[in-house]
């Protein structure tokens, strides 16, 4: 019986994985295989969810070298007889799809927002057009690999029916050499899990006005966020707090987007929001038209307007 | 050190326009995406600080070579370039293929540099497809590159932490686009870049074996609908009207 293998090096997009897995593999009558590599942790908890694991353990197979990972995954592709994988779709997983598919003549796709199996064919949505247009696309033959956005997937429930072995690979010596792992702070933004956003574009006039669109940020119950050049080429705030196609795609209850202008590059990372508020002194901004409730105005009086409104 | 960076010849997204639905093409004007210019500028950096080239490496249609003028004046010192229209219709297993082919022909290459996905369909397989077939180990999403003599230290930014690393020469890295800020070409580089060197190939010069491919086809691919409400607001108090109505407020 063919399989469908599943790799993360993070536990949470793992079970995420599982769950996708579980389509196709239901689809085609097939088993649900879990490669854990150096990771004890990860094999209980995609065990408990009804996967059978086959645990790796090799020091060789570094996480930050993605061409000893995928040597290491198709070693286990090959003796576990898979010929789909999934991977998550986070930086690590997408620098991996490529030079795993590479290693093992694969189609591709990554950033994968849904899948729906018809018949022999995988069919997967993702943007296209730098996120004007969402594509329907599926890898024409059998060896496959499919990394999945993060979050577009509830992680699998607990299951009966997993199992864990042991797998051998074999590996070159790394070419890599980790020096130092700095860990975000646990004090980062999460904007990816906030209810509300509060996102500050290019019509901001200087950072000195970030502190009271955080103030509004939070009187909402959320958190601060930005366009990509207020990070990128102004550097007001951290990249981890950027919307758009290639910062964060985000879901929130509501979204106050405040002198933005719209293009898609951004409003890709956003227009999956509940509601959407525009304020922008433009009239002829693109952002008014993909708004629930748009303002022609300047955002800084805005900002203060609500903020004593909400005090 | 001979530096090749690695660039995508894609449509001017702010043109596109929208009708039913379906992205408009025609008369779109075509440019680099705007990742591979910061892969562009880290090479030229690092050029200027080690000596070496800088070569421009693109593959596209018939516009390819206008396009490059643009990456020759901001500090490539020469260009290869693979033009065919039936490069339009490629995935990136086959571009991959064509691009490594093409490195194959440069002489003493010692690092090839990616933007850490396209502007246009940013999917981020070429750069690491390439390092595969070439067998060179890569290290992506680079925020900074250091040289230390035979090896490169790497910063690389990732949605946990930040990791630095250190990869022997030859080398793929991919670069995020905080890396650096890309220069902007002075009237007189411009000027000059459409005398700088430039080989151009068709797919016939690569000797060229595609192999097994397993490729990528496109059932749909259109704008998303939008049912947005669209309610002008002429108030603050309006507005907190509105949120409080949609729950959203005072919760």
């Amino acid at each position: 019986m063919a399989g469908i293998l599943i790799y993360s090096d993070k536990d949470k997009l793992a079970r995420e994985l599982l769950t996708v897995a579980g389509l196709i593999a239901d689809a085609r009558g097939w088993e649900v295989k879990a490669a854990c590599i150096n990771n004890a942790r990860q094999c209980q908890l995609l065990s408990a969810a009804g996967a059978r694991v086959y645990q790796i353990e090799n020091p060789a197979v570094l996480p930050a070298d993605a061409a000893n990972v995928a040597v290491a995954l198709k070693e286990a592709c090959g003796k576990l007889d898979c010929s789909i994988v999934l991977l998550s779709s986070d930086r690590r997983g997408r620098e991996l799809a490529g030079r795993l598919a590479q290693v093992l003549g694969a189609g591709c796709l990554t950033d994968i927002s849904a899948v729906k199996v018809e018949g022999e064919q995988i069919h997967c949505q993702r943007n296209a057009l730098g996120g004007a247009t969402v594509a329907t696309q599926y890898i024409d033959g059998e060896k496959q690999v499919l990394a999945i956005v993060p979050r577009a997937f509830a992680p699998a429930p607990d299951r009966d029916g997993g199992s864990i072995d042991e797998l051998q690979v074999e590996v070159p010596p790394s070419r890599i050499k980790l020096l130092e792992f700095q860990a975000k702070d646990s004090s980062s933004a999460n904007i990816e899990e906030a209810p509300v956003l509060v996102v500050a574009g290019q019509g901001l006039n200087s950072q000195e006005d970030l502190a009271a669109v955080e103030s509004l940020a939070q009187k909402l119950g959320g958190e601060l966020a930005c366009s990509k050049p207020l990070a990128t080429d102004k550097k007001w705030l951290p990249e981890d707090r950027v919307i758009g196609l290639s910062g964060k795609k985000c879901q929130p209850d509501l979204a106050v987007l405040l002198g933005i202008s719209g293009q898609v590059q951004f409003t890709v990372g956003i227009r999956d929001a509940r509601v959407i508020v525009a304020v922008n002194s433009d009239e002829n901004a693109y952002i008014h038209q993909m708004a629930d409730y748009s303002m022609v105005a300047d955002l800084h009086q805005i900002v203060k307007e609500l903020n004593d409104a909400l005090a | 050190m001979n530096v090749v960076v690695a660039m995508k010849q894609i449509p001017d997204l702010q043109q596109i326009r929208i009708r039913n639905r379906q992205p408009v093409l025609e008369d779109i004007p075509w440019t680099m995406g705007a990742i591979d210019k910061n892969a562009l500028e880290a090479a030229v950096q690092i050029k200027e600080a080690q000596g070496g080239k800088v070569v421009l490496l693109s593959a596209g249609n018939e516009e390819l070579e206008d396009t490059a003028k643009e990456a020759l004046a901001a500090g490539a010192d020469e260009a290869l370039l693979i033009i065919d229209d039936k490069l339009d219709e490629m995935g990136s297993a086959e571009i991959a293929k064509i691009l490594a082919a093409a490195i194959q022909r440069i002489e003493k290459i010692d690092l090839i540099i990616f933007g850490e996905g396209s502007g246009d369909n940013y999917s981020g397989q070429v750069g690491s497809r390439v390092a595969e077939i070439l067998g060179l180990p890569q290290v992506g999403y680079a925020s900074a590159i250091e040289v230390q003599g035979e090896s490169l230290r790497v910063s690389r930014s990732l949605e946990d932490g930040k990791e630095l690393v250190e990869i022997g020469l030859p080398a793929v890295i991919t670069v995020i686009s905080g890396i650096n800020e890309p220069r902007i070409a002075s009237v007189t580089q411009i000027l000059k870049a459409g005398k700088k060197p430039k080989e151009i190939l068709d797919l016939s010069d690569l000797a060229l074996d595609l192999g097994e491919i397993c490729p990528v086809k496109t059932e749909s691919n259109l704008a998303p609908e939008s049912d947005r409400k669209r309610v002008a607001v002429k108030s603050v108090d309006e507005l907190v009207a509105a949120l409080k109505g949609e729950n959203l407020i005072g919760r």
